[in-house]
């Protein structure tokens, strides 16, 4: 049985899982870079920005990938809330991958900072040196971290509803079909088996 | 959101492990043990859920207990002047370090003397100690960033020990100045305090900004271009004439008019000396010199051609963050530059945030 239109295509689940583990890395990252004195301030600062311009350019390489490649369906019978809450939730996703890195950036051009990624390399300001500009940036920069962490967090828990709860092959769309036990064993919930699935463009 | 489906005649055709999969409940109890783990985790590294750790929040807070709140300023150092110039490098140092500014050339400088402690309305002649701050910035947008003291040695070693000092000099609520009892206590419980204490004894608050020498404090790595690291301290010594009779403890708002009459005279000069670590000297404990027979190099001149308020000029809104480094320097193992860093970072956020809500300036604070 091919099943394989049900599955994100294989460099966006690539993608996927590589800026899951950066994105969730990096709010780790920043969040205990700006809480300590010790050390590893300065270590997790160091990571930090080349880091925050990897997810910038890997999430232009992954809309850019999004817009040519449509993925799976959302499940026919998914109520109308919970299809809303996963769009919105997507887009916000997609939308705070692109605006922390950017922000970040254009708050150290703000600060007056170098916005140095090692090794001798600095990236141009793109914003004025102006320290009304980086208090502005500042605190969007954090508040918005929070604002992704919360994303994120809704996101696992959505996940693990669907391949839980729900199984109803959402969550074994973006894994592996193989050592992925959630809902690939499980068929899903027994009325629904055979329904059309819907074409649903719509960004999951 | 529908119910779960219990759905146990295809789990149990279909999983044939003995141990049977969770009913719903178990299900949904999994998946919020999962999110709140995250949680946690994150509350625990964020700093809530890990209230003994020394954070940037409470070293700033005890320097703006200490110096009293004054939104816009910065919350040590408050009080100062900018001070525009360049470096002229020897070339000297380039052998040791890559960093483009000590190839034989000139670099622009903004620069910042400021005296200690977080009131912007301090007497002059309050302490003996003045900084000096710089900030090189390179052709290619590197920028090297130093904050530099007129005391050889540092009073204490570690971000614990400062900040055990600023709460012995917190004020006391019944005299308003820090209570000596705790102090002196302090001093006791902290033996490394010995060199500071030593240099502060007898030492009486310049007249000037121009005479003093800066000590950089902290130990760096010079880079040079093959990669070998060189542990290194700087200092820049005045080139300006003999120091003139010291301040009274009473004395407000010389210095900044001192500087302004000599540079209407003349620019003032530092000549910029790096100091080269043996192996063996000490990089991570800033209350100790290396021994005075130590190589020096001579990297340059660092020339101030004119001043400016600090409510306007260009070192206004700069943070000199010691570890804002370019390619061919880097920070030592020193803890005190991590705290710095953090320190300086946390101060900058607040002042800047104040001083947005004030309309781009520094809000209006009547001297007292």
């Amino acid at each position: 049985m091919s099943r394989n239109e049900d599955m994100f295509w294989w460099p966006a689940r690539v993608l996927h899982w590589l800026m899951a583990v950066m994105i969730v890395s990096m709010l780790f990252i920043g969040a205990g870079m700006v809480a300590t004195v010790s050390d590893k301030h300065t270590w997790l600062l160091a990571l930090h920005k080349p880091l925050g311009i990897s997810i910038l350019a890997l999430a232009a390489l992954r809309l850019t990938l999004r817009l040519l490649h449509k993925p799976p369906a959302l499940p026919a019978d998914l109520p109308p809330l919970q299809r809303f809450a996963a769009r919105a939730s997507h887009w916000l996703l997609y939308a705070l991958m692109f605006a922390l890195p950017l922000i970040g950036w254009a708050m150290l051009s703000a600060g007056g900072y170098p916005v140095s990624l090692g090794a001798g390399v600095v990236l141009p300001p793109i914003a004025p040196s102006d320290p009304s500009v980086f208090a502005l940036l500042r605190w969007l920069h954090r508040t918005l971290a929070y604002l992704l962490f919360a994303t994120v967090l809704l996101h696992l828990a959505a996940a693990l509803y669907h391949g839980l709860i729900r199984r109803d092959g959402v969550l074994r769309s973006m894994v592996w079909r193989r050592g992925s036990r959630d809902d690939v064993a499980l068929p899903p919930a027994s009325g629904d088996v055979g329904a059309s699935p819907v074409e649903d463009a719509s960004v999951r | 959101m529908s119910p779960p489906e219990p759905d146990s005649a295809n789990a149990s055709r279909s999983s044939p492990a003995p141990s049977r999969p969770p009913g719903p409940l178990g299900r949904y109890a999994l998946i919020a043990f999962v999110v709140s783990a995250a949680a946690a985790a994150f509350g625990y590294v964020a700093g809530p859920l890990d209230p003994q750790r020394l954070t940037p929040e409470r070293i700033v807070d005890d320097l703006q207990a200490n110096g009293g709140l004054h939104p816009g300023y910065r919350r040590n150092h408050a009080k100062g002047v900018c001070v525009i110039g360049y470096f002229d490098s020897s070339g000297e140092a380039a052998a040791y370090s890559k960093a483009a500014l000590f190839a034989r050339g000139r670099t622009p400088v903004v620069g910042r003397f400021a005296l200690p402690g977080g009131n912007p309305y301090a007497p002059d002649g309050g302490v003996p100690i003045r900084s000096f701050a710089l900030r090189f910035t390179q052709a290619d947008g590197q920028q090297w960033r130093t904050g530099m003291n007129n005391m050889p040695v540092f009073p204490v070693a570690t971000p614990q020990a400062f900040y055990e000092q600023l709460q012995a000099g917190a004020p006391d609520p019944a005299t308003g100045k820090p209570d000596p009892a705790r102090q002196k206590a302090f001093f006791a419980a902290h033996p490394e305090t010995a060199a500071f204490r030593a240099w502060a004894k007898d030492r009486k608050p310049s007249a000037s900004y121009a005479t003093e020498t800066y000590y950089g404090l902290n130990a760096f790595y010079f880079i040079d271009a093959a990669g070998a690291r060189q542990a290194v301290r700087w200092r820049v010594e005045p080139d300006n004439g003999a120091a003139t009779a010291p301040l009274s403890a009473q004395d407000h708002d010389v210095l900044a008019d001192e500087l302004d009459r000599r540079l209407a005279k003349a620019p003032l000069q530092w000549r910029l000396l790096v100091t080269l670590a043996a192996p063996g000297d000490p990089t991570a404990d800033a209350t100790r010199v290396w021994p005075p027979e130590r190589r020096e190099i001579d990297a340059g001149r660092v020339v101030l051609a004119r001043a400016q308020a600090q409510d306007a000029g260009a070192c206004r809104d700069i943070n000199y963050d010691p570890l804002i480094l370019p390619d061919g320097i880097a920070g030592s193992d020193d803890p005190l530059l991590a705290a710095r860093s953090s320190a300086y970072a946390e101060s900058y956020r607040r002042r800047t945030a104040e001083e947005a809500r004030a309309g781009g300036h520094p809000p209006k604070e009547l001297p007292r």
